[in-house]
């Protein structure tokens, strides 16, 4: 009744949907159509929108273009996958800190946690950029690594969080009076039953990880094998002429991995990010 | 997630110590996190602070004193650049927030498919921005992207046109491609936001005769309020802090119409290995910055207040 629209009203909010999709969405169309384009037809002018040469050649040629593509895609995966685990080594335990105990410090050093969201690596590059050198993990697989775990944990914690708040506290009373040690309960009790909030908060962190590559990559690694894809992406540039159709086909199969893993879990991941906007 | 988070750190929330063996066992927990971001945010950013006070380049350093600071101070250059990021920030913020609002009204209201276009909306924020980037990149170029292509057939523009070679189209470009990669998680988090609004409050104002309109603006705006400031403060520190958007699509130029703080700190530092001079100007971001959010929390604690949010 109350959520009844006319026709009318029910044609504006699709138009007005259509419009707002168009936009989030125009890039990737662009880049899809740009990537079936042969490269002599990229270029044809006066500008076409639709060539009747359209053909997945360029999905063949990238490989042949930039060898070590398959590579960077790899590099892109490993990295993101390391940065998940040691995120989450050092989240399971502070977030559930946060969630159900009380000690001296724990707004301070919460607001400390979330206070590294204010500095993005660009601010801290230069002495990073020492520290690295310093342990020698300059150009090295490490170099994107361990920036990226930093910037991730306080996301990580915060989510978590929220998570293990939900577990109801009667089971781990429970085991205290059984009495069981904290360390147990927490290994034994809550951990088991926290195991979906696990696999939504390290998927979110694994496309944090997979997302955030391209600073720490062009600034900490010059090594070529260890490069991830944004970075490697930009090889396609630097040869004789711009392989732009080559590029595009590069990207989109790129982003495959996260895409795929979001569409999986996409309606455990929506409603586990935005959890501190709801009001409990 | 941030909107507790803004709350939380506001107003201490502690209760009495249960136990001092509680105490150190939570410290022992969270002691690993806070030693890692000791060693690789906390540290840099001291360290960043002394290197400000030097003329460190690769070669060697030595103290300078307040010179890089007063170079930066004199320097008219400068002075735009800050300029340029508050109107970088403010004008991408805008847009985020209004067009944010826009889509999860949209996105919330009951009409089949609504499901899957939730889904749709999300592909900037979960992707990586470098790549997004490309196909902006690909979207301005004059003589293949499909804006100058579509518009010099229909006739709205001579012949084609290089969105990235002009001072102002750049810089409103690159806001656009900005707001593109904000927009989602706005959108997100004011719809997640607004399924938490009671029904019941709906139904009240809907039995007492007021409209859809009436309804939005003066149930769901002020029952979403905390989110809205909470989101805006986070979105302006992304975008304060935005790089790969504007160092992909232009690395700051043509002629210094896009360098933000950001962009310039790391020509000075990363490019021209001036590591002094960048640190100063990172110093210079961390205090801006740090202002902006006190400003905007002291804001922030009375809209609460104003709401009645716990």
């Amino acid at each position: 009744m109350m959520d009844r629209y006319t026709k009318l009203q029910i044609f504006g909010i699709y138009a007005a949907i259509a419009v707002f999709l168009t936009f989030i969405l125009l890039p990737f169309f662009e880049m899809f159509m740009a990537s079936l384009r042969p490269l002599e037809h990229l270029f044809r002018s006066p500008y076409q929108f639709w060539s009747d040469d359209f053909s997945f050649q360029a999905y063949r040629d990238m490989w042949v273009t930039v060898p070590l593509l398959g590579r960077y895609i790899l590099n892109s995966v490993f990295i993101a996958g390391s940065v998940t685990l040691l995120t989450m080594f050092f989240v399971v335990p502070a977030a559930y800190a946060y969630a159900r105990l009380s000690f001296p410090f724990k707004s301070a050093s919460l607001g400390m946690f979330l206070g590294v969201n204010m500095f993005t690596g660009a601010v801290l590059l230069i002495p990073l950029y020492r520290v690295l050198s310093t342990l020698g993990l300059l150009n090295t697989y490490w170099a994107m690594i361990v920036p990226g775990v930093a910037f991730l944990i306080p996301t990580g914690i915060w989510l978590l969080r929220s998570y293990l708040e939900k577990i109801p506290l009667e089971l781990e009373e429970a085991a205290y009076v059984d009495g069981a040690s904290r360390l147990y309960t927490l290994r034994r009790v809550v951990l088991p039953l926290a195991v979906p909030g696990l696999i939504v908060v390290s998927t979110a962190i694994f496309i944090g990880a997979y997302a955030q590559q391209f600073l720490f990559a062009i600034t900490f690694n010059q090594t070529r094998e260890y490069q991830p894809l944004p970075a490697g992406l930009f090889e396609f540039i630097g040869y004789q002429s711009v392989t732009w159709n080559e590029m595009m086909a590069a990207a989109l199969t790129g982003v495959l991995p996260v895409m795929v893993i979001f569409l999986f879990l996409q309606k455990y991941l929506v409603a586990g990010l935005t959890a501190g906007a709801v009001k409990e | 997630m941030w909107g507790k988070a803004l709350t939380d750190i506001s107003a201490p929330t502690w209760k009495k110590r249960k136990s001092l063996s509680e105490g150190w066992f939570a410290w022992a927990l969270i002691a690993p996190a806070v030693l890692f971001i000791l060693v690789i945010v906390a540290w840099p950013l001291v360290e960043t602070f002394r290197l400000s006070f030097t003329d460190a380049r690769l070669g060697g350093e030595s103290y300078v004193g307040f010179e890089n600071y007063t170079d930066l101070a004199s320097s008219r250059k400068f002075h735009q650049t800050i300029f340029r990021t508050f109107y970088w920030m403010f004008l991408s913020v805008a847009l985020k927030l209004v067009l944010g609002l826009a889509g999860a009204t949209l996105l919330n209201a009951a009409v089949p498919g609504r499901g899957l276009f939730r889904v749709l909306v999300m592909p900037p924020w979960i992707i990586p921005m470098a790549i997004g980037m490309i196909g902006w990149l690909w979207l301005y170029n004059g003589a293949f992207g499909v804006l100058s292509g579509t518009a010099q057939q229909l006739g709205l523009i001579g012949k084609a046109f290089e969105f990235l070679a002009y001072k102002r189209s750049a810089f409103y470009s690159a806001v656009v491609a900005d707001v593109w990669v904000g927009t989602p998680m706005v959108t997100l988090f004011f719809l997640a936001a607004m399924q938490g609004v009671s029904r019941d409050l709906y139904e009240a104002a809907w039995v007492d005769g007021a409209g859809r309109w009436y309804r939005f603006r003066r149930i769901t705006i002020p029952q979403i309020m905390p989110v809205i400031v909470s989101m805006a403060l986070l979105s302006a520190i992304f975008t304060f802090n935005s790089f790969e958007i504007i160092w992909i699509l232009t690395e700051g130029g043509p002629r210094s119409a896009t360098t933000t703080l950001i962009i310039d700190t790391y020509k000075t530092a990363i490019g021209n290995f001036k590591f002094g001079e960048g640190a100063a100007r990172a110093v210079v971001i961390v205090i801006l910055l740090a202002v902006f959010s006190l400003v905007y929390l002291f804001f922030l604690n009375k809209v609460n207040k104003h709401y009645r949010v716990k």
